[in-house]
């Protein structure tokens, strides 16, 4: 895999809701972009259909999953965000789930979400850094919502096959004041 | 009111009762714009939020924006983000540091003081006298150990006979800070709910609730919480006064005996705040305010301390509120404060393990009051076993519709102008 990378910087004032420059990769390999794409979608099908288990198994031992407010790249260990689960908090959000009365998921809500836009970044370890687009239709007792998001990730290879040793999940209004968000985003 | 609108507050709210149009009709929304929010006492912010010269931040009474700003002097002032000139915003971000707040339209400039400095092409304006095209203000604004209070009334009670037993709750948070004071530091979770702000108002020290809405949370993990209101729990809710209510587990932590078991954790777990408390309030004190924790405390309108964390209710329209939520941090303690900021962000805002719950019920409440019969609220829960405390004030059982009568009760006298 060619290690030629762009810089790709946005214009300051945007900064907050762009996030840090990030390293793109400009080489394009078929076949790592099909597996990564492919790995994405599944797990998007497993939320989708609240397949919590299946989802759970996506995740390595030392997981986070980070979706922040008020910005892009904030400081979670000093500023609140929406979630902030180590491997343990996204078991116990799991198990709640799976209670039943989980009352905000009962009935869960009916989801169906697109993901687009992949692009692999550099990466200085041997994990994938993966950016893509996020658009959810949610439909639930209050009514439909329309959820977008950036999304990053870092999966790793575990035995052959592809896990999440960290997902990031940017909201595109996560300054502003949102619905209750208790499916799996 | 000049339409004639005239809501008969006695019928709507009667003693352990109240009408559903109070959650759900626009003309009492207004009514309460007016009678409440934009006239009695309504926490703004923490001073923590704007620590140096010229921080702003954006914030609200009732559903009017407020900047609560540090002006250049080091005074914090509540200023109203509403050109005299046109009504344009003079400031669309939420929050910064400036000492001049400028109109974009036609460059009107404001010092954070809120008087006019100037304004584009001043030979039109011969003769003007520019001291009377300051921006608005919130009339008075008061500090109570850094919590800050707006009022739009130019006169009223003070801030302390406003909080009545509410202090108390207060001086309990403070003291549990060796250094004596909270910040409010960690940026706010907003969480929109379609639901009027009485629901969440009144569901704060609502100690029936937890062991259903939240039974799925504390079947899977090891929260003591839900001890606090089950059937044989000894903690008790108390009327402040003016519509301030608590849920009070004092006589649960001080049968445990257990310094931090409030918290759900020992002194071993967290060393070095012991050992600050320790020398900021010697070991017998330390030791006891260790013991009691910090209050579960809802001031009206808008402020809840829920120990760790504290909420603030925006009201949007009669079937619209935002809940702010952050973690509660103790000046000085960097140990706990991690560990409060951990168990926040787990519980509370749109994907918490507890408000997602709360949140919900809050909108099928809302919902169901579309269906019109039964027309009232039934709100006598542990009537027959309200008392008084040594203090004074009444109390009843943790699970007990106490604190929705009391808020009621305020809210009549607030609405018929008593």
């Amino acid at each position: 895999m060619s290690t030629e990378a762009a810089e790709i910087e946005g214009p300051d004032i945007l900064k907050e809701w762009v996030g840090k420059p990030r390293v793109y990769e400009k080489a394009f390999n078929p076949e790592l972009y099909h597996e990564v794409q492919q790995f994405i979608f599944r797990e998007a099908r497993l939320q989708d259909i609240h397949d919590y288990d299946a989802w759970e198994a996506l995740w390595t031992d030392d997981a986070l999953y980070w979706v922040p407010a008020n910005g892009t790249d904030t400081d979670p260990e000093r500023q609140m965000s929406l979630i902030y689960d180590n491997r343990s908090r996204i078991a116990l959000r799991v198990r709640q789930l799976k209670t039943g009365r989980r009352h905000s998921q009962t009935p869960p809500s009916q989801l169906a979400r697109v993901i687009s836009n992949f692009e692999l970044l550099k990466s200085d370890s041997e994990d994938l850094k993966v950016m893509c687009n996020s658009q959810i239709f949610e439909t639930n007792m209050r009514g439909d919502t329309m959820w977008a998001s950036r999304n990053e990730y870092s999966l790793r290879r575990v035995g052959g096959e592809l896990r999440m040793a960290y997902k990031k999940v940017v909201l595109i209004n996560n300054n502003k004041a949102i619905y209750t968000l208790s499916f799996l985003v | 009111m000049d339409g004639g609108f005239k809501p008969k507050w006695d019928e709507l709210i009667q003693p352990g009762r109240v009408h559903g149009s109070l959650y759900y009709d626009q003309g009492i929304f207004k009514e309460e714009v007016e009678k409440i929010w934009f006239r009695t006492w309504v926490y703004i912010g923490h001073e923590s939020e704007v620590p140096q010269k010229n921080d702003f931040v954006t914030k609200s009474i009732g559903p009017m924006p407020v900047l609560m700003v540090r002006d250049m002097k080091g005074e914090i002032q509540l200023l109203l983000n509403r050109c005299p000139h046109r009504g344009n915003a003079v400031c669309v971000q939420e929050r910064g540091n400036r000492a001049r707040f400028t109109c974009p339209y036609h460059s009107w400039t404001f010092a954070n003081t809120g008087e006019l400095i100037n304004y584009a092409f001043p030979e039109g304006y011969k003769g003007t006298d520019k001291s009377q095209l300051g921006l608005g203000k919130v009339t008075r604004i008061a500090n109570y150990r850094g919590f800050i209070f707006g009022s739009m009334a130019p006169e009223g009670p003070t801030i302390e006979e406003h909080l009545a037993g509410a202090k108390r709750c207060i001086d309990q948070l403070c003291d549990n800070s060796p250094t004596g004071e909270i910040e409010i530091t960690a940026g706010f979770l907003k969480h929109r709910t379609r639901a009027n702000w009485k629901f969440i108002l009144e569901n704060e020290c609502d100690g029936y609730h937890p062991a259903f809405v939240h039974s799925s949370i504390f079947s899977v993990s090891d929260s003591a919480i839900g001890d606090l209101y089950g059937d044989n729990a000894v903690a008790v809710t108390r009327d402040l006064g003016n519509g301030h209510t608590e849920v009070d587990p004092r006589p649960e932590f001080r049968r445990r005996d257990k310094p931090m078991s409030w918290f759900g954790t020992t002194p071993e777990r967290l060393p070095d705040y012991v050992a600050q408390m320790n020398e900021a309030y010697g070991a017998d004190r330390a030791r006891q305010i260790m013991i009691d924790g910090t209050p579960h405390t809802m001031i009206f309108p808008n402020l809840f301390i829920a120990e760790i964390q504290i909420f603030v209710i925006e009201p949007v329209s009669a079937s619209e509120s935002i809940q702010h939520s952050t973690a509660i941090q103790f000046k000085g303690a960097p140990d706990i404060n991690r560990r409060l900021r951990q168990q926040t962000m787990g519980s509370v805002g749109p994907a918490g393990f507890l408000l997602a719950d709360d949140t919900e019920m809050y909108e099928r409440n809302q919902r169901g009051l579309e269906i019109r019969e039964p027309e009232y609220l039934f709100l006598k829960r542990g009537e027959h076993r309200e008392r008084r405390d040594e203090d004074g004030y009444r109390i009843g059982h943790s699970t007990d519709d106490l604190p929705s009568r009391a808020i009621w009760e305020h809210y009549r006298e607030v609405m018929e102008d008593k």
